[in-house]
């Protein structure tokens, strides 16, 4: 087995790992993190980063690596954030997902935008950990002068810090120059060219590099600095690893051998350290900012420990396995089969004398549950939560309140409301773009909010909830509104056929007509009259619909109605002649026997039907679908009227048979596009009935009825009322 | 073949010869004439039942049929060669073939054995046929006075005439 077999376990997981970053990051408390939230980012970072080594990802390892650097700091509390970095860092999350994207694709990750972002990460590490470690040498610098001064008084501690702690020693050395200047030896071990030339030119923003020579195993660069080896460490160790990195401290010109300790001694010696300030602050208060580095170093000890801790926990915990839809779609197929059977096995039952075969009935009783239960919980596994949709708005509303100068407050409702997997993953786009619409043009600037009596901050709610088999997708905000007028004027100026008259319903649905957007300014948020219009196509291949209801300065609600799931269809069953079809429920209104007086002809042809002041053009399905011996009087028959994009007619069959829900089933997987059929199913009896596409449908019947127009017919006489 | 550590019979290299250029097929007969296909594409024989008619396509297409929850699609070779006497009985029986990762079921008046073809028996289509295109045969198959009609099912079913697969023409 070859490695990159695990790539896709690796990204989905990495995916996950880089949205749950992206929750904590932005239900993050600026002034007042959550320590357990920054160690969840701190986590995801980490396991990313161990993934990405495994399987050779370098520059996403690079990238985590030092995002994982920084992170760690934040949640030592060395890094105050705030709200710029917080931004910096679901900037660099975002990078770490096109990277994964571009792996993924089989391409290496735009090394532009990598080096961007490593400036940018290492940039806010040198501002912020610069300043504070800055703050920290000088503290350091001072501690260490008062304990300079302490060994006069005492010379015990002195000492006991020298065998512990390295930064002692180097403070100590720096007490010597007086001025708080220490010689260091920076040695970099195996570091490459590249990175080597830009440690340098950080050591340089550090202090003065005095000299610097070696090759690629050892590089040794001689400086004189203020700051503390221990910061010239965490700096370094945003670019190379810490046993790449020997810093040794040379102390004054003349500094003795003994003195120089190296740096990786420090580290078995850090168990030790947190007995310092123990020791220390009993003997002189002022001492004590310099327990700060060797505790820092004591927690980054802890750090690399902790991530493994935690992997193993939730290796442990983990409660759910990834399978291939497939392999469900699999399993769905199945049941739906055992559940044809089973009905098969009932019929066939219902023959037999009960009385004397009761254990027989009793038993096919229990498999009917049985399967049904069985078949309930299969779709469940297709059932994801909303959820999975919503959690991707939080940020995108952030990300364009802040665009837009707007402030907007995001309420979710009903997360927890599942919808079928396929559904689930093609509403992410359609539901976006609502968004967007809303942050954009419904809700308005502050200043104008107030203005009109609003509260400064917009409300975006996205809802979701169920309903019969529907789900009910809600974008509601608190906006202006639709502007009737302006929609009207618009549709006016696009040659739309409108008038005055309309009801708003109507009117509102106009925005749905290709490019067509009232606002006044094109923004790159919206505004370009593409988008409405495919929200509706997209929305209507789901078997769904989109509604809107808006009042002027109270805001708009764009609701969607989808089916829960694609492979379940309420369908009504007909027959048409010996045939039987599946009618989509949605789409029938109601079903009657017209009588002659209600019917009227058209151009010869035509046929129309009189239903409460409406005339309805009649279609009969069995000329449409050339079934034979169907019936051709057609008061005799029974009329279906169905509407389908916003077309209504009436459609002519034999017999209503009943009401049932079918598994869909795909025509297309083994023939191909049918006209006017959407799909198939399978029946009771094993046989296999059409799923009629409304439209599909009328379009067919007029190309039909075109291409008859040509040749005169005797069959249609009969149909005709005399 | 050059370095093979055992060295087998000349029998056996004879028989291995055989083996890897001949191919085995299904032999099935439309009304009098005798056909075959490669029997890797075959995937099941079953029997001719519960067949859905589609409306508007052409009638050589019977339909579709639930071959254990998919939806497969039902071609009558008869009819699409326009043979006389198509009729449906006990002995017609549906070849599930599995063609360009579809699964389409083609009606045949019955189906006689499998038979193992070398190269050498297997000769070249004619270059005539106006009702079957000889770029759907992948040749004849000689055997003593039989004579096998050796149907390249992927070209067939896959072609634009038998109108199974989308973007084929419409009728």
């Amino acid at each position: 087995m070859d490695i990159s077999d695990f790539y896709e376990t690796f990204f989905e997981e990495a995916d996950e790992l880089l949205g749950d970053m992206e929750r904590h990051l932005l239900d993050l408390d600026v002034d007042d993190p959550d320590p357990e939230q920054l160690n969840a980012i701190f986590r995801a970072a980490h396991s990313i980063k161990g993934g990405a080594g495994t399987f050779g990802f370098l520059v996403l390892q690079e990238t985590t690596h030092i995002l994982e650097n920084l992170l760690d700091h934040t949640r030592r509390g060395e890094l105050t954030l705030r709200r710029d970095i917080v931004d910096t860092f679901l900037e660099a999350k975002d990078m770490l997902h096109d990277q994964l994207d571009a792996y993924r694709n089989g391409a290496e990750p735009d090394p532009e935008a990598f080096e961007r972002i490593c400036r940018t990460l290492k940039q806010l590490a040198l501002d912020e950990l610069g300043k504070s470690m800055g703050s920290d040498a000088s503290a350091g610098a001072a501690a260490t002068a008062s304990t300079a001064a302490a060994p006069a008084s005492d010379p015990e501690p002195a000492p006991r810090a020298d065998k512990s702690s390295a930064p002692a020693a180097g403070g100590d050395a720096s007490s010597g120059t007086g001025k708080g200047e220490t010689r260091l030896q920076v040695a970099l071990l195996k570091v490459g060219e590249k990175d080597r030339q830009l440690l340098v030119e950080e050591l340089e923003q550090l202090g003065e590099v005095a000299s610097q020579s070696g090759d690629e195993q050892r590089y040794v660069v001689e400086m004189t600095t203020t700051v503390s080896r221990d910061d010239i460490e965490a700096v370094m160790c945003f670019i190379i690893e810490p046993d790449q990195l020997e810093v040794t401290t040379l102390g004054e010109a003349a500094g003795t051998a003994a003195q120089e300790v190296p740096a990786q001694a420090a580290a078995p010696a850090e168990p030790q350290a947190p007995a310092q300030p123990e020791a220390q602050p009993a003997k002189s208060p002022s001492a004590q900012p310099e327990a700060a580095p060797p505790a820092r170093e004591d927690k980054s000890g802890k750090a690399k420990a902790a991530p493994k801790g935690n992997k193993a926990k939730s290796g442990g915990e983990s409660s759910s396995i990834r399978v291939p839809v497939d392999k469900v779609d699999q399993i769905i197929n199945l049941v739906g089969e055992l559940i044809i059977t089973q009905a098969m096995l009932d019929q066939t039952a219902s023959e037999i004398d009960g009385v004397t075969h009761s254990a027989l009935h009793n038993g096919l009783n229990l498999l009917k549950r049985n399967a049904r239960d069985l078949q309930e919980s299969v779709m469940s596994i297709r059932m994801m939560p909303m959820d999975y949709v919503f959690s991707r708005f939080p940020r995108l509303v952030r990300d364009l309140a802040a665009k837009l100068d707007k402030d907007i407050e995001l309420v979710t409702e009903g997360k927890s409301t599942e919808l079928d997997k396929s559904l689930i993953e093609r509403i992410i786009d359609p539901l976006t773009h609502l968004v967007r619409n809303s942050l954009d043009h419904g809700i308005e600037s502050p200043d104008v909010r107030e203005a009109a009596g609003k509260s400064r901050t917009g409300r975006l709610t996205l809802s979701a909830q169920h309903q019969g088999g529907n789900i009910l997708i809600e974008v509601i905000d608190d906006g202006a509104g639709l502007s009737r007028e302006k929609i009207l004027a618009k549709a006016h100026n696009n040659g739309l056929n409108v008038s005055d008259t309309m009801s708003d319903d109507e009117v509102w649905q106009l925005i749905f007509a290709p490019g067509f957007s009232t606002a006044e300014q094109v923004s790159d948020v919206s505004g370009r009259g593409v988008g409405m219009d495919v929200v509706k196509r997209n929305i209507q291949a789901m078997g769904g619909h989109v509604e809107i209801m808006s009042r002027p300065g109270e805001g708009t609600t764009t609701r969607i109605v989808l089916p829960l799931t694609l492979a379940i269809l309420d369908g009504m069953s007909i027959k048409v002649g010996e045939e039987v079809f599946i009618l989509p429920l949605g789409a029938v209104l109601e079903s009657l026997q017209p009588s002659r007086e209600d019917l009227y002809s058209m151009a010869g042809d035509d046929l129309l039907l009189k239903v409460r002041d409406e005339y309805l053009p009649v279609i009969a399905l069995h000329q449409v679908l050339d079934v034979a011996d169907a019936r051709t009087e057609i008061t005799e028959c029974i009329v279906v009227i169905v509407q389908g994009e916003g077309r209504r007619y009436a459609l002519v069959v034999d017999d209503l048979i009943g009401q049932q829900q079918v598994v869909v089933k795909n025509l297309e997987t083994n023939y191909r596009k049918v006209p006017g059929i959407s799909a198939a199913t399978i029946l009771g009896d094993g046989s296999v009935a059409l799923i009629l596409d409304i439209v599909d449908l009328h379009r067919l019947s007029r190309r039909k009825s075109n291409s008859r127009a040509a040749v005169t017919t005797s069959s249609i006489q009969e149909v005709h009322p005399s | 073949m050059t370095s093979v550590t055992q060295n087998p019979t000349s029998a056996d290299k004879a028989q291995a010869a055989i083996d890897a250029h001949s191919q085995e097929f299904l032999v099935f007969s439309l009304g009098d004439e005798e056909y075959a296909v490669d029997i890797l594409k075959v995937q099941e024989i079953r029997g001719y039942e519960n067949v859905t008619r589609i409306a508007n396509a052409p009638a050589f297409i019977k339909g579709v049929t639930n071959l254990r929850g998919v939806i497969v699609p039902i071609v009558d070779l008869r009819i699409k060669f326009n043979l006389d006497n198509v009729e449906y009985g006990g002995q017609t029986v549906v070849i599930v073939v599995n063609v360009a990762d579809r699964i389409v079921g083609i009606v045949v008046d019955g189906v006689s054995d499998v038979m193992t073809l070398t190269p050498e028996q297997i000769k070249p289509a004619p270059e005539f046929g106006v009702t079957l295109s000889s770029d759907y045969l992948s040749g004849l198959g000689s055997l003593e006075d039989r004579m096998l009609v050796l149907v390249d099912i992927d070209k067939l079913l896959t072609s634009e005439e038998m109108a199974l697969v989308d973007g084929a023409a419409e009728k």
